[in-house]
């Protein structure tokens, strides 16, 4: 997949809107595509704002409940602008098991936000996900999308400081 | 193929990637460089070698000699010492817990000497983004013999002859799915890659789709002659982007090399593969689920049947198969049937990949014969419980499986004798706890996940596993009733008949496994107030005044 790396809100948003329109373009009048526009919608954006949402309903003929209901159901998606950084602390099995929960309740207190959050000064937001593959290395932290294993607490604020 | 003296194989599986593994290989690609060994020693990216807890690792072929745990210094003294120099670098071996000593060979360490690879054959043996090293290991020749010399009935055959079943969790015979997929009719058909793996606590199908792409592509396509589909997806979950970037890679170069495409060896055969990227629900791994999402609509189930076999995707008959399942298939086609039902028990056959984790040791990636015992994962391969702990249960199956006790350690990992002590053999994830997990606490962590991973589409599955919870909350919160317990087993078992789909006939197998065997514990929450793993803090503190 393309542009996978960043996640951030970017910084003119109205840019970015030449750029998906030419992207549904590409995929107009067809419906089976829904998923993957949002996908590449979400990577140009960092979220699914209300306007694209409503620009990918008319291109590809899908109704805009139909999309407002296809965005809210799959996780990966989001309707609101995460921070320039996005953590994702590990919650499945394996990393539950080794400690993942302590990991969620430091950045919490260290960030000052609850799980779905994003800091007032849009540096992170913090998300939990289950399972990113990294089981046999657990407890697994992403940010953005390095992958961090067998972190601790104290190992969080080490990795934190490389991210802007 | 040129010939080298040696070559290095740098583990780039995920876990190696997080430990560091690219700077590893890049010391050893600029030490070989600076001894000037560039033309005798060849240093490749591999998948997944399995270990991860020795990560970064690398293994030196032909010796077969494994080094782990290594820094850049390190790679810089395995390039001067052992390549350039022909001494085993000692220090960087790995150890036997037992005796202390070193032990060189990959084949010696326990944690390898009792696997046996079928479907993990290349996988970190060769460089996953090279088409050449896959063709040199047999590559492509399963299709080429399948196109030039195999009737699709005999294909189907070969395959039920060998006793494969669904690695996906069902264990439904694959040649049988294959016979009622090539039987019906339709103007299209589609073969179809599962690849979401959402069980969390599980990382095989990554692993292979990581390190041995090809092995799915050319079942992929060898299922498309069968069933007469020239169309295949896989469908893969979001989360594994070094996964869907191999795997793009992969399509690209069997299309250069004219393994995809039209007219594939001359035969008239034609057949492609596209990826769909799914975006974060478990339910879509759900065959019938999955299928909606591909047409790009909510992942809801339907009920089944009509079985994708016979109305799949965008309403045409459908093969869908798991990666694990797939991959197993040119090693059927090459080496026969009964070379294949060989391995394993009477009625599983061939091997399972698991993804060992949680309080073990040796963590990681393995491959055994079905049959093997639970005890033997977890202490001949698994090395045992991390930091002289007890083990407690293991989890298979994930969030639709079961809590195994140490009471059931010698049971023989097959569909049957899981499925008798309510567990599942299940995809392949596998969880090993010490007395450090609190059992109803982690009842509760797998309710949290397929109550919040519900889709919603029927009642049993949407309130009964929020009725659940609640009830595990209320118990690790201090605040458990009497007939709770008995009250969980009613809903659990109305729940398993009524739910339309796999999510919610299985949810609560977690819940039940551990009531069946570890009552005692959900007693000592609802009666003494106590959690003696001291996980649920509101009980601890009654716990710490109830010893003293
Ligand atoms: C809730 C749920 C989740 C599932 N998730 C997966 C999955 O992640 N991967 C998979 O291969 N099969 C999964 N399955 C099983 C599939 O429905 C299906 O049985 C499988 O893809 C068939 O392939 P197989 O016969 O090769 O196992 C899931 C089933 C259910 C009910
Ligand atoms: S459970 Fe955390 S990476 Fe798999």
């Amino acid at each position: 997949m393309e542009n996978q790396g960043c996640s951030c809100a970017p910084i003119n948003e109205e840019d970015l809107y030449p750029k998906i329109e030419e992207i549904i373009n590409q995929h107009r009048g067809n419906q089976n595509a829904l998923i993957m526009v949002l996908h590449k919608a979400q990577n140009l954006f960092g979220y699914l704002p209300g306007r694209v949402q409503e620009m990918v309903s008319l291109g590809l003929g899908v109704p805009l409940s139909e999309v407002y209901g296809v965005a809210t159901f799959y996780a990966f998606f989001s309707m609101v602008p995460k921070g320039r950084h996005e953590i994702k602390v590990c919650l499945g099995t394996a990393c539950y098991v080794r400690g993942g929960q302590k990991i969620v309740e430091y950045l919490e207190k260290g960030l000052g936000v609850r799980v779905g959050d994003t800091t007032k000064d849009r540096r992170f937001s913090l998300n939990e996900v289950r399972c990113v593959g990294a089981c046999s290395l657990a407890p697994a932290v992403l940010v953005n999308d390095d992958v961090y294993a067998q972190v601790d607490p104290a190992k969080v604020d080490e990795i934190l400081v490389k991210y802007e | 193929m040129k010939s080298w003296r040696a070559q290095v194989l740098v583990c780039a599986g995920a876990g190696c990637v997080s430990s560091g593994c690219r700077k590893i290989r890049d010391a050893i690609v600029a030490g070989v460089e600076n001894h000037g060994l560039k033309q005798e020693v060849k240093v490749i990216e591999t998948g997944c070698i399995g270990s991860c807890n020795l990560g970064p690792l690398v293994l030196i072929n032909p010796e077969g000699v494994l080094y782990q745990k290594l820094t850049p210094e390190d790679a810089r003294d395995i390039v001067a010492e052992h390549l350039a120099g022909g001494k085993l670098v000692e220090r960087l071996l790995y150890k036997d817990p037992l005796t202390g000593r070193p032990v060189a060979r990959l084949e010696e360490i326990d944690f390898f000497k009792y696997q046996q690879k079928i479907v993990l054959r290349n996988c970190g043996l060769i460089d996953p983004m090279n088409i050449e090293e896959y063709v040199a290991r047999e590559g492509y020749q399963a299709l080429h013999k399948v196109l030039t010399s195999m009737t699709p009935e005999k294909v189907v055959d070969e395959i039920i002859d060998s006793g494969l079943r669904g690695r996906g969790g069902a264990g439904f015979s694959t040649g049988l799915k294959w016979k009622f997929a090539r039987q019906a009719q339709g103007a299209l058909k589609y073969v179809v890659c599962n690849a979401d793996e959402g069980d969390p606590g599980a990382f095989m199908d990554r692993s292979v789709l990581e390190g041995d792409p090809h092995s799915v592509i050319e079942a992929m396509a060898i299922a498309g002659y069968t069933i007469g589909s020239s169309q295949g997806y896989v469908y893969i979950r979001a989360e594994y982007p070094l996964a869907i970037e191999r795997l793009e890679w992969a399509i690209r170069q069997a299309r250069e090399r004219k393994y995809l495409g039209r007219n594939i060896f001359g035969t008239g055969f034609d057949f492609d593969v596209e990826i769909r990227i799914g975006a974060g629900a478990f339910v879509c791994g759900e065959e019938t689920a999955l299928l909606t999402s591909i047409e790009g609509r909510r992942g809801e189930p339907r009920p089944r049947p009509p079985f994708p076999a016979v109305k799949g995707l965008f309403g045409f008959p459908t093969l869908i198969n798991n990666v694990e399942t797939y991959a197993n298939i040119p090693a059927i086609i090459l080496k026969g049937a009964q070379w294949f039902a060989s391995f394993g028990t009477e009625k599983s056959k061939g091997t399972k990949v698991f993804a060992l984790a949680g309080s073990v040791i040796n963590t990681g990636l393995v491959e055994v014969p079905m049959g093997t015992t639970l005890r033997d994962l977890v202490f001949k391969i698994g090395g045992g419980i991390m930091d002289k702990k007890q083990f407690k249960a293991a989890q298979t199956g994930g969030p639709s499986g079961g809590c195994i006790p140490a009471e059931h350690l010698d049971i023989p990992i097959d569909y049957e004798s899981l499925t008798r002590i309510g567990a599942i053999v299940g995809s392949g994830g596998l969880i090993i706890t010490d007395e450090n997990t609190c059992i109803v606490d982690f009842a509760r962590f797998f309710m949290d996940f397929t109550q919040s991973e519900s889709c919603g589409k029927c009642p049993p599955c949407r309130i009964g596993t929020k009725r659940i919870l609640e009830i595990l909350i209320r118990i690790t919160q201090g605040r458990g009733r009497e007939d709770d317990i008995d009250r969980l087993v009613e809903l659990c078992n109305n729940i398993k008949d009524t739910a339309l789909c796999g999510l919610g006939q299985t949810a609560p197998n977690p819940v039940l496994t551990t009531i069946k065997y570890f009552r005692d514990e959900y007693l000592e929450h609802i009666n003494d107030k106590h959690c003696r793993a001291g996980v649920c803090r509101r009980l601890k503190k009654q716990a710490a005044v109830k010893i003293s």
